[in-house]
């Protein structure tokens, strides 16, 4: 290595420097200390005590933590897919040669601006089983709907009903999908117009055009999307926590991995059980997030690569 | 001609859905603000009246004193807000400029290493940083909350990377030349040139630390030290869901400074989530 060499090494270490402190805190030391709290039984209040993979075995057979688990799935599987398509959707039409494209997309971004606590007070209030907004637009529709067909459908109470719960959750995180629909819309506009074009004259209509065009050049960015999706869905914790008053729902159905682990750490002080639910979150993530990355590498589109 | 009349036709479907779509999206927002001005039997009535009868502005005042401590929220959450801004901006240039303007064996391989915490989600790493935090006796101070904006969020180092390595080497190689120095041109020559990218870095975590809710629960427990989000919430579970008029009156109060914020930035707020989408 050159004096230079070094020198450089040095000042860009300088730079990085907060940034390097921040991991070892930040990073490094809790995941560390997640792991070994994990094997331990630990509150805080008094020092760890090495219990090598009781808090597991405790885990596999608490049903309580296997409903949050499959509640956390439930909702990624729902949410992630159904806000992806609703972004795309939104940002393809805003795409389109029209007038006023400005309004709409702010519109459509608004929402995502909201707190999440106001959104979930907000939401509670929206799916009140008797007064809410929803259900009152919902029943003159069902009530059309059951005169035509001669069903009995009522109107669920959301949030009170262990079925509907989720859906209800899933229906006020994807009002805030606005941020997705922007970063597609700036992707939709960065595709090359006589791709299009060419494809006219060849015949290609709406749908074929999307197929094969639109979609596979914003491949890398709905990528992008669908991680930062799953990682922020894995963790859900602040809506579904106000829309239930701060509990988990009827019959736990908005008990996720996240507020699992918040009862078991802040309510019950039992930090090294919530530290086996933390390290069981973070290895979902990181499974799932490498599983994306090794299907996108086969799907994904990079222009010039 | 035939041509262009199925081009307005679907034009005229993509305005319809869009409408449909936007009225959608709009109208929890207005229900919000409506329920915000009723009076409380008029919340209840059957069917849903938008416009209320008589507008009732005292709801505003009136949930402000049930609150109990609305203005101390406001200011605690500024607080934070302001120090978490500061933070964040400065540490975060700081990190972004040695991970793009200086070249040195393994940046990139580290920058990697930087990308890769964008993974760990903090409720993962909430027990131990909250041990971390209790040794330090910060549990119940608002230093938790904006102490950790001092080292460079992941996210915000990408982004100002991304507008860093957008400006051409040369200027730095004469500024060396002249004998600057690496920090003197971190100041005077790169910083100046990049304000738009500080100030979305900026806006975001601005949003970040005022709508956060999971952070101000875990590390704050007294009443009156809580922010706004806190606050809202705490608010609401006293409440038990009756006084809608009044939550809505909070919940509008609330989101408010947020909008203002963003109709006053919109430009560079839609173009810096933009540029966020990982395009490259």
């Amino acid at each position: 290595m050159t004096k230079e060499e070094r020198r450089n090494i040095r000042t860009g270490l300088a730079f990085i420097s907060p940034w390097i402190i921040g991991f070892f805190a930040f990073c490094v030391y809790p995941l560390v200390s997640s792991v070994y709290f994990s094997l331990c039984d630990y509150s805080v209040l008094s020092s760890a005590v090495f219990i090598g993979m009781h808090n597991y075995t405790d885990l596999a057979a608490d049903e309580v933590f296997w409903t949050a688990l499959g509640n956390t799935f439930f909702f990624c599987a729902a949410a992630i897919p159904l806000g992806l398509v609703v972004a795309l959707a939104l940002a393809i039409l805003l795409n389109f040669d029209i007038r006023g494209r400005g309004i709409y997309r702010t519109i459509f971004f608004l929402p995502s601006l909201v707190p999440m606590v106001c959104l979930a007070v907000l939401w509670q209030w929206l799916l009140n089983g008797e007064v809410g907004l929803v259900n009152n637009l919902l029943n003159p529709l069902l009530g059309f709907m059951n005169n035509l067909f001669g069903t009995q459908w009522v109107a669920p109470n959301w949030l009170a009903e262990a079925r509907w719960a989720k859906w209800g959750l899933i229906f006020t995180v994807i009002w805030g999908v606005g941020n997705a629909v922007v970063i597609f819309l700036a992707g939709l506009q960065d595709v090359p117009r006589h791709l299009y074009e060419s494809a006219e004259i060849d015949g290609a209509g709406f749908w074929h055009k999307t197929l094969h065009i639109t979609l596979p050049i914003l491949s890398p960015v709905i990528y992008f999307n669908l991680v930062m999706g799953l990682i922020g869905s894995f963790q859900v914790f602040a809506v579904p926590y106000v829309l239930t008053g701060g509990g988990d729902g009827p019959q736990r159905s908005l008990l996720f991995l996240a507020t699992y682990l918040y009862q078991n750490a802040f309510d019950f002080w039992n930090m090294g059980y919530a530290c086996a639910i933390g390290v069981v979150l973070f290895v979902i993530i990181l499974a799932c997030t490498l599983l994306l990355r090794a299907f996108a590498e086969k799907h994904i589109y990079y222009a010039g690569k | 001609m035939s041509q262009k009349k199925a081009h307005a036709t679907q034009n005229l479907v993509v305005y319809i859905v869009l409408t449909i779509a936007a009225l959608a999206f709009i109208a929890p927002l207005a229900w919000m603000f409506s329920t915000s001005l009723k009076p409380l039997q008029e919340t209840m009535s059957l069917p849903p009246r938008w416009i209320p009868t008589e507008i009732q502005w005292k709801n505003y005042p009136e949930a402000i004193e049930e609150m109990k401590y609305f203005w101390r929220y406001t200011g605690n959450t500024l607080l934070v807000c302001v120090l978490s801004v500061f933070g964040t901006v400065s540490s975060s240039a700081l990190v972004a400029y040695g991970f793009s303007r200086i070249e040195w064996r393994g940046r990139d391989q580290v920058f990697v290493v930087l990308l890769a915490t964008m993974m760990i989600p903090f409720p993962v790493t909430m027990v131990p940083v909250y041990g971390l935090f209790k040794e330090l006796g910060w549990i119940g101070t608002f230093k938790p909350l904006w102490a950790p904006a001092f080292f460079a969020g992941a996210f915000n180092v990408f982004l100002l990377r991304q507008f860093f390595l957008a400006l051409p080497k040369d200027i730095s190689e004469a500024a060396r030349i002249d004998g600057c120095s690496e920090i003197g041109i971190f100041l005077r020559i790169i910083l100046p040139l990049c304000k738009p990218a500080l100030l979305v870095v900026a806006l975001f975590q601005f949003l970040f630390s005022w709508n956060d809710f999971l952070g101000p629960l875990i590390f704050l427990t007294e009443q009156r030290d809580f922010t706004l989000a806190l606050g809202l919430q705490s608010f609401q579970s006293q409440q038990g869901g009756t006084a809608w008029h009044h939550l809505m009156a909070a919940s509008t109060l609330v989101l408010l400074p947020v909008l203002l914020l963003f109709f006053l930035t919109q430009k560079s707020f839609i173009e810096g989530i933009s540029t966020s989408g990982g395009k490259n």
